[in-house]
């Protein structure tokens, strides 16, 4: 049973069309990355997942409901999302930060019970933020703030894991330890985790399936190898580019060519 | 934090143009808390009757406007947002001062329900200008339609005071300047009770306006219903901050003051900034009450002379540290 369906979803702004006619599911066990040229809506479909946004028509399902059926706190306990930046206008402590994932979990009056501190414990160990609990939010370094906002999302406790360039600001060492988790948490947790990248090579080593977007419409979709081609790529980023298997895995690996 | 009001007001309590000893003040107090209420003294009538009262409605006026502060800061995402900057003070003013010109005053909750819908007006124009922006309004833009909109009431506040009779005049004018002293212990009762069931209210949104703190997106995504949620801060915080306005006048730059100095100490958290700020925005402003009724003895100073005084240096202050 996939944990997202999505059938012939057309989303626009205003009279410009952003998403046109997008079909795919996600399953359980699956990492999937959306890849495509800036504008071509992939942070759009992002938040058609998670219900922010609507579709003006086709269906979105997460799990066994449509997403205009959910609550805002309801679809929040089932997507989490991790955000590219956020703004930092008031000091807030990290571990605040990621205690604001209880908030789809809590009602109004209710203070946090042993169990959320718990989890929020366990997100930030997973994430390496412990160290910095107790300093303020906007005094982190880009890629810090970004491993804070994940311990968020995961503290959530979701089913899926939407994730808009959360590798971008991150060095090679956390990069490498973020993947390793976000596999793990994948295997062993059953999370399905979907992010947009603009690092083609990261998504052809890390996906199960890929979905090449362009200009609101799935230019491709399947397995890396599907995916990733000289072809597909002169398409959709009119560069001319090496595609050749990598050395450790056999996964497409793309070369620029200049 | 509750210490410190208390003693603020034991001290408000003794001073004044007729001045009470502490010895005779504890004693009375002593007196009162054992459920002896007989007045035998004209001291004891002045304390209980005079200062009791108004040192109750300035700490209820003082919580609400810093409550008001702390919830649009959040709601704007702007730490120099506070009802007084933003016009809403002067649209409550404006309603209730054509419910005293029209005569609608004279119906039960006239003025306040006038002063609640310039509230609220001004609330939706601030909206609509500032032209439902999606991120944090920039800081200027927001103060900028703050400006105007104060503007354009404080000229139609001249106006309806310039065709009142001049037997009125004095008094809309002391009120307008922010004014503790002529409300009467019913009108203390009602200001008192918005402030509980106000704050009860808000506090259960306190971990909504975290979240929406961080941004409209975030709270979102992070299962907030900001289209349920906003409106209803915004007309809650309108609500009380009329009621308010329409009994103590415009009393400025509490709503910003208060929030800043209590987020340098508490944070940012808001279950613990609104009732921090409640507790300090009400002995900041008997603080201030009491030095407006001092410092010129016998005569005495309307109380938003002395917080715009301390305020305004206060809000450049931020201004200049924000680098705007």
């Amino acid at each position: 049973m996939p944990v997202i369906r999505a059938q012939k979803i057309n989303f626009s702004y205003a009279e410009k069309a952003v998403i046109e006619e997008v079909s795919f599911v996600v399953d359980r066990e699956q990492m999937t990355a959306i890849i495509g040229p800036n504008g071509s809506g992939k942070t759009t479909l992002l938040k058609l997942i998670n219900g922010s946004l609507l579709p003006d028509s086709g269906e979105m399902h997460v799990g066994e409901k449509n997403t205009f059926r959910y609550a805002r706190k309801e679809i929040a306990r089932k997507v989490a999302i991790v955000p590219q930046e956020t703004p930092a206008v008031f000091p807030f402590f990290v571990e605040e930060i990621v205690l604001m994932g209880r908030f789809p979990h809590l009602g109004n009056y209710r203070f946090e019970n042993k169990e959320d501190y718990k989890i929020v414990q366990e997100a930030m160990e997973k994430t390496d933020t412990l160290d910095f609990a107790r300093r303020r939010f906007n005094e982190l370094s880009a890629g810090e703030r970004q491993r804070v906002l994940i311990a968020r999302a995961l503290a959530q406790k979701p089913e899926v894991l939407l994730l808009d360039e959360s590798t971008a600001f991150l060095d090679l060492k956390h990069q490498l330890r973020f993947l390793t988790l976000l596999k793990q948490l994948n295997r062993d947790d059953g999370l399905a985790i979907v992010f947009v990248t603009h690092d083609i090579n990261l998504a052809a080593q890390n996906a199960d399936k890929i979905i090449l977007l362009y200009c609101g419409k799935i230019y491709a979709i399947g397995n890396p190898a599907e995916v990733i081609s000289a072809r597909n790529m002169k398409e959709v980023y009119e560069v001319d580019v090496l595609v050749d298997a990598h050395p450790q895995n056999a996964s497409p690996r793309m070369t620029l060519l200049t | 934090m509750l210490f410190l009001f208390f003693v603020l007001c034991f001290v408000s309590l003794a001073l004044g143009s007729v001045h009470i000893d502490a010895g005779a003040l504890l004693r009375f107090l002593g007196k009162v808390l054992t459920g002896k209420v007989s007045i035998e003294s004209q001291e004891e009538l002045i304390i209980f009757s005079v200062r009791l009262p108004r040192i109750l409605f300035a700490g209820v006026v003082g919580a609400v406007l810093s409550l008001g502060g702390v919830v649009f800061q959040a709601l704007l995402r702007n730490p120099l947002a506070d009802p007084y900057i933003l016009g809403i003070s002067g649209g409550s003013a404006l309603g209730a001062i054509i419910g005293i010109v029209s005569g609608a005053g004279s119906f039960y909750l006239g003025i306040p329900l006038l002063a609640f819908c310039g509230a609220l007006i001004t609330v939706f124009l601030l909206f609509i200008v500032a032209g439902g922006a999606k991120g944090a309004l920039t800081d200027n833009t927001l103060l900028l339609i703050g400006v105007v909109i104060n503007a354009f009431f404080s000229a139609a506040i001249l106006f309806f005071l310039s065709i009142v009779d001049s037997l009125e005049l004095h008094s809309i004018t002391f009120w307008l300047m922010g004014d503790l002293s002529r409300a009467s212990l019913s009108e203390i009762g009602v200001a008192a009770f918005c402030l509980i069931v106000g704050f009860i209210l808000l506090y259960g949104q306190a971990r909504k306006l975290n979240l929406i703190v961080q941004g409209e997106e975030t709270a979102l995504h992070l299962g907030v219903d900001l289209e349920r949620t906003k409106p209803w801060l915004l007309v809650l915080t309108s609500l009380i901050i009329s009621v308010v306005v329409s009994l103590a006048g415009i009393i400025g730059f509490i709503g910003i003051i208060v929030p800043h100095m209590m987020r340098l100490i508490f944070g940012s958290d808001h279950r613990l900034l609104l009732p921090t700020s409640a507790l300090f925005g009400a002995s900041f402003l008997v603080l201030a009450d009491t030095v407006a009724r001092v410092i010129l003895t016998p005569a005495e100073l309307p109380v938003g002379v002395i917080t715009a005084l301390c305020g305004a240096p206060y809000f450049v202050f931020l201004l200049k540290r924000k680098g705007l």
